[in-house]
């Protein structure tokens, strides 16, 4: 074969071999060749939970992130919004494909995103929101972004599943870039204008709601929760001072989506990012 | 051939495919092929490294060096994913980062190495009005550049302008 185009050389069929075609094989699996197996003593029905909870916040983060396209205050920013969900939907393809891999059902990443019901997610209730304003998708994106880099710097270090730990590991580098512009964002927002400082400081109390949520959640599989907090809580301290913010008090909404409860926000979310799937089922696009 | 000379061969073909995004990039020069073994009953072993969790190019990637070590002969292939350590930017090559120059892109500014990149991950971000060194525009290397976006169309790139040449440019950037 002499052609460079790669979707011919996708197409190219290998007589006596699996096809090749980019869909439908075992080229879809993220996790394709990875050594699969679960060191003794792991708590598989610990890691499954906790790789499909992973895997919720960052499909249910990039549904909305992705809602912000065509709708950005600059083209810009619509771009780096995609990017940062482009990243999180990787991060989740991996997660569940190693939760399927663990909890003994051999299910893929397709049977985790598209064919559970909203019940059945475990994502924190502070990423199903709706966007609302710039500031608020920014506030969200920076405790969310936070929290995440924190939490995913202890997994790389310390957790006892090595495919975990190599996924934490490289979704830490992007968090981290995640997390850089949302608090340029905050910044630029808390330290503009009367008005832009007013609305970044009212999405800052809207998302301090969930602080608590936020800094329990992962707190099980070998994380230093007290860490993990103070580390989160450091963090946004030192952001809100740069961007001339009061810092939020935390508050206090009593349920978590790690059980299951879930905002009236989350339902409509899967209802639009399933609808292909449970309309055509077994497609391939 | 001998086993080694196979082996060998079997190598260049991998490293010579191109990039999907960065056509001017082979596998190789971009740092995500990571080995490439030849097995006793003759099956190569390819293995490769995504550079981001979520880009697209890396299916393309794999099937690209399957067809053609198949296409060259070797019957037996094997694909193999390697997380860890993970790719960062300090894998591109000195030629990679060569050829991107060349085709207007400016490379990134961490060090070319060979072995695994130890990084043990930033904790606290640290906001200061102090930002990095600017870089120079591929074009007319004036250092007068500025960042107007930190990302792009591909997870890989930034964008950047130059406010000499009042060129726009794409950066690989530091990851």
């Amino acid at each position: 074969m002499t052609d460079d185009h790669v979707y011919l050389a996708l197409a190219e069929e290998h007589e006596g071999t699996d096809a090749r075609w980019a869909f439908g094989t075992g080229f879809e699996d993220p996790l394709h060749g990875v050594d699969t197996d679960v060191p003794a003593g792991v708590d598989t029905v610990e890691l499954a939970a906790a790789c499909t909870a992973l895997g919720d916040d960052a499909l249910v983060s990039a549904q909305r992130l992705a809602e912000w396209c065509t709708n950005a205050p600059e083209l810009e920013d619509e771009v780096a919004l995609a990017n940062i969900g482009l990243d999180l939907l990787g991060q989740a393809r991996l997660l569940y494909t190693r939760a399927g891999q663990v909890d003994g059902t051999g299910r893929g990443e397709d049977d985790f995103a598209y064919l559970r019901e909203a019940s059945e997610f475990r994502n924190l209730r502070l990423a199903e929101l709706p966007n609302g304003d710039f500031a608020f998708s920014v506030a969200r994106l920076l405790v969310f972004s936070t929290w995440r880099l924190a939490l995913f710097t202890q997994l790389a270090a310390s957790s006892p599943d090595p495919v975990l730990s190599a996924i934490a590991a490289k979704a830490v580098k992007e968090t981290t870039y995640h997390l850089r512009y949302a608090a340029d964002w905050t910044v630029r927002l808390g330290d503009g204008t009367e008005l832009s400082a007013r609305k970044m400081g009212a999405a800052m109390e809207q998302v301090a709601v969930f602080l608590d949520e936020v800094c329990e959640a992962g707190a099980k599989s070998a994380v230093d929760a007290v860490a993990l907090r103070e580390a989160v809580i450091a963090q946004l301290r030192h952001v809100c001072d740069v961007a001339t913010l009061v810092y939020p008090a935390p508050g206090q909404d009593p349920l978590r989506g790690r059980d299951g409860q879930h905002t009236e926000y989350l339902a409509p979310l899967i209802e639009e990012l399933q609808s292909l799937a449970r309309a055509l089922p077994g497609a391939v696009w | 051939m001998s086993a080694v000379s196979v082996q060998a061969l079997a190598r260049q073909i991998a490293a010579e495919v191109a990039d999907p995004e960065l056509p001017m990039l082979t596998l190789e020069d971009l740092g995500v092929l990571r080995d490439v073994e030849l097995t006793a009953d003759g099956t190569v072993i390819a293995s490769l490294t995504p550079t981001y969790s979520g880009c697209p190019a890396m299916a393309e990637m794999r099937a690209d060096v399957d067809a053609r070590l198949r296409d060259a002969g070797f019957e037996h292939v094997e694909i193999r994913t390697v997380l860890d350590p993970p790719w960062t930017t300090a894998w591109i090559t000195p030629d990679g980062r060569r050829k991107l120059a060349e085709h207007g892109i400016a490379p990134p500014t961490t060090t070319a190495h060979a072995g695994a990149p130890a990084s043990a991950g930033p904790v606290l971000l640290q906001l200061s009005p102090t930002r990095r060194a600017p870089l120079p525009c591929p074009r007319c290397g004036s250092p007068e550049t500025e960042e107007t976006s930190r990302f792009s169309a591909t997870a890989c790139r930034a964008l950047w302008r130059c406010r000499s040449c009042l060129e726009p440019f794409e950066h690989v950037k530091e990851i």
